[in-house]
């Protein structure tokens, strides 16, 4: 044998044990605000799914009597000025939030992923079609179509996700064309190609994981962002018709009463921002996390 | 063709549509090589190198003419038989890092070619990947590192142990060392060389480094706008280059003087390589040749045997 074995490699750069396969967990743990975020979506997703069974009130339920309370026992979260419960209420729009926006982002994600692929794979005409239509849609301010959408089409649940979902694929569009120029020509799907590999093995062990993290952090920020325009549609009186409970309402309305009833405003307000920043929080973390050249 | 020839390459083209013109690739090149040995391919950016490279693994499919390697006809190959012939012949690339999946260890990239080749059992599959390891000189240790963890040598390494995993008899070395350190280009050299001695390996060594050509090429193929201009023995070639484009070629290799007396003014190729898309008529290279006559504008010069072994392709090498 001619070829020595050269001098071990510097220590550090070769472990002994075997690599974890759980790797981007023991990295994304690191991230303090990303585990938080982590917990208070886990915690959303589930009151998305029983908050109507756990909620003390109807949230539809007016009682003048109880009108404009201050947060108390019987109601934690105060009432507002027909008396509706306002932790019900907050409750109830967790489901709406969520379908609202999971719904959208699944549209645009279908819509861009379609559409990039479409571009990447076939280049050329394709390509400079759906590139221009992506220019479009960026240099076009998405939240007028989004309105015009909606008055046109009604203010419930199924309109909105529509209207956002629409209008919202430019972005995974962009990137998917942007991954998919990039692998299908590669080095390294030719060298998968000059082993021998099939066409599924080259999409299953090479293609897929090397898209799999960029869509799921996609994903991640997306639905952050489907919420903002879903409460932005509310507040200028767009979005979901009460009495359909939506957070966008929530804050619209108390903030006309700001100064009496602040606890209508605070309530609301502050489980929404915290929900859009765990949302980001968890998108960051898993960004890091995923990246196999984030250290170890 | 030999009977012994390992690769037998006749009268391949490839031409590429780039909007509405075409593109010639690679036009009418043949060649064989014996088992064992080495064929140098060189040329300017835009030769064809690779291409011919890519005809010859059957990554891209040629026009016209055929390659066979081994005896069949890789053309005539279903997609199935085609991929069980590529435990044969393998790749190394320019870029290792490109080359490789980032999200695969470098265990689990050589062991994804045997896997591919369906080639011994999962314990067995871990021998061979440290024993692939071991012949390009790397510790098995490195097997549960990522590409990017390893420095270009290294990742060079494991490109050529993923491609001698599967026990291959000819390798396509697609500039091999252009991308490394030069201290980290001859430690890989050597490595071809001592692998090609252990193991009886065929290469096709495609560079532009011609000293490194020269150093591992039994015969050498010089390629001008996707055509054959020349093709010699190796030492016969360095020796007595025939075409003039051959000779300015070698002319334009920075050298070391060893005195004043020996230093001679540098000479680049004059003017540039015209454009493939629209290959000049006659020869090729007559609008850059000092020695163009009236007829290289006309008539495109036949490949002629100047000496045993060696053609040229140029009307005033005879």
């Amino acid at each position: 044998m001619a070829a020595k074995t050269l001098a071990a490699p510097p220590a550090g750069l070769v472990r002994k044990t075997k690599r974890p396969r759980f790797g981007w967990w023991s990295r994304y743990r690191r991230n303090k605000l990303a585990v938080f975020g982590l917990g208070w979506v886990v915690l959303f997703f589930i009151i998305g799914v029983i908050g109507p069974w756990i909620a003390p009130h109807n949230y539809a339920y007016t009682n003048f009597l109880a009108a404009n309370q201050p947060p108390s026992w019987q109601y934690p979260f105060g009432t507002d000025s027909v008396g509706h419960d306002m932790l019900s209420e907050i409750l109830w729009s967790v489901q709406n939030a969520l379908e609202i926006a999971l719904g959208a982002t699944f549209i645009s994600f279908l819509v861009g992923a379609a559409l990039g692929l479409w571009a990447g794979l076939k280049g050329g005409i394709a390509d400079q079609i759906v590139m221009r239509l992506v220019d479009f849609m960026y240099a076009f301010p998405t939240y007028f179509l989004d309105l015009i959408l909606v008055t046109t089409f009604g203010r419930g649940l199924a309109p909105i996700m529509f209207a956002i979902g629409i209008t919202g694929w430019a972005g995974y569009a962009r990137l998917i064309r942007g991954l998919t120029l990039r692998l299908r020509e590669g080095e390294m799907v030719e060298a998968a190609r000059a082993l021998g590999s099939t066409q599924r093995h080259i999409m299953i062990a090479y293609l897929w994981p090397n898209v799999r993290n960029s869509m799921l952090v996609a994903l991640a920020f997306g639905i952050p962002g489907d919420l903002t325009v879903m409460a932005g549609l509310s507040v200028v009186g767009m979005g979901l018709r009460p009495p359909l409970p939506s957070f966008g309402n929530m804050i619209a309305q108390a903030g006309t009463n700001v100064l009496g009833f602040p606890w209508l405003l605070y309530f609301p307000a502050g489980i929404f921002a915290i929900t859009l920043l765990s949302f980001l929080f968890v998108a960051e973390g898993l960004q890091e996390a995923l990246d196999p050249k984030g250290g170890r | 063709m030999p009977d012994n020839a390992l690769l037998t390459v006749e009268h391949v083209s490839k031409r590429f549509k780039v909007g509405r013109r075409v593109l010639h690739a690679v036009e009418d090149v043949s060649f064989d090589l014996p088992p064992g040995t080495t064929l140098g391919l060189v040329g300017e950016s835009g030769s064809g190198k690779s291409t011919l490279g890519r005809i010859v693994l059957r990554l891209i499919e040629a026009d016209a003419g055929r390659v066979l390697f081994q005896g069949q006809d890789l053309g005539k190959l279903s997609q199935e038989a085609m991929r069980k012939q590529r435990r044969y012949m393998q790749v190394i690339f320019q870029d290792p890092l490109a080359s490789l999946n980032p999200h695969m260890t470098v265990g689990r990239a050589i062991e994804d070619a045997l896997i591919v080749q369906q080639i011994g059992t999962k314990q067995e599959r871990q021998e061979m990947v440290d024993e692939a390891l071991r012949k390009v000189g790397l510790s098995p240790a490195v097997r549960d590192a990522f590409p990017f963890e390893l420095s270009g040598g290294q990742q060079q390494r494991v490109g050529i142990a993923r491609a001698l995993s599967v026990g291959p008899r000819l390798i396509v070395c697609d500039e091999p060392i252009s991308s490394l350190d030069v201290s980290i280009q001859v430690q890989i050299v050597k490595l071809l060389k001592d692998l090609q001695q252990d193991m009886g390996l065929s290469y096709i060594f495609i560079s532009h480094n011609l000293g490194v050509v020269r150093h591992l090429s039994d015969t050498v193929l010089v390629l001008y706008l996707g055509r054959v201009v020349e093709h010699a023995p190796a030492r016969e070639l360095f020796r007595n280059p025939r075409h003039p484009y051959t000779r300015l070629l070698f002319d334009s290799i920075l050298r070391i003087p060893k005195s004043s007396a020996t230093r001679r003014k540098f000479v680049a190729i004059p003017g540039e390589m015209p454009s493939p898309l629209a290959p000049p008529p006659g020869c090729p290279f007559h609008p850059r040749c000092p020695i163009a006559v009236d007829k290289c504008k006309t008539e495109p010069p036949p490949l002629v045997e100047v000496s045993a072994d060696h053609v040229a392709a140029c009307h005033l090498a005879g």
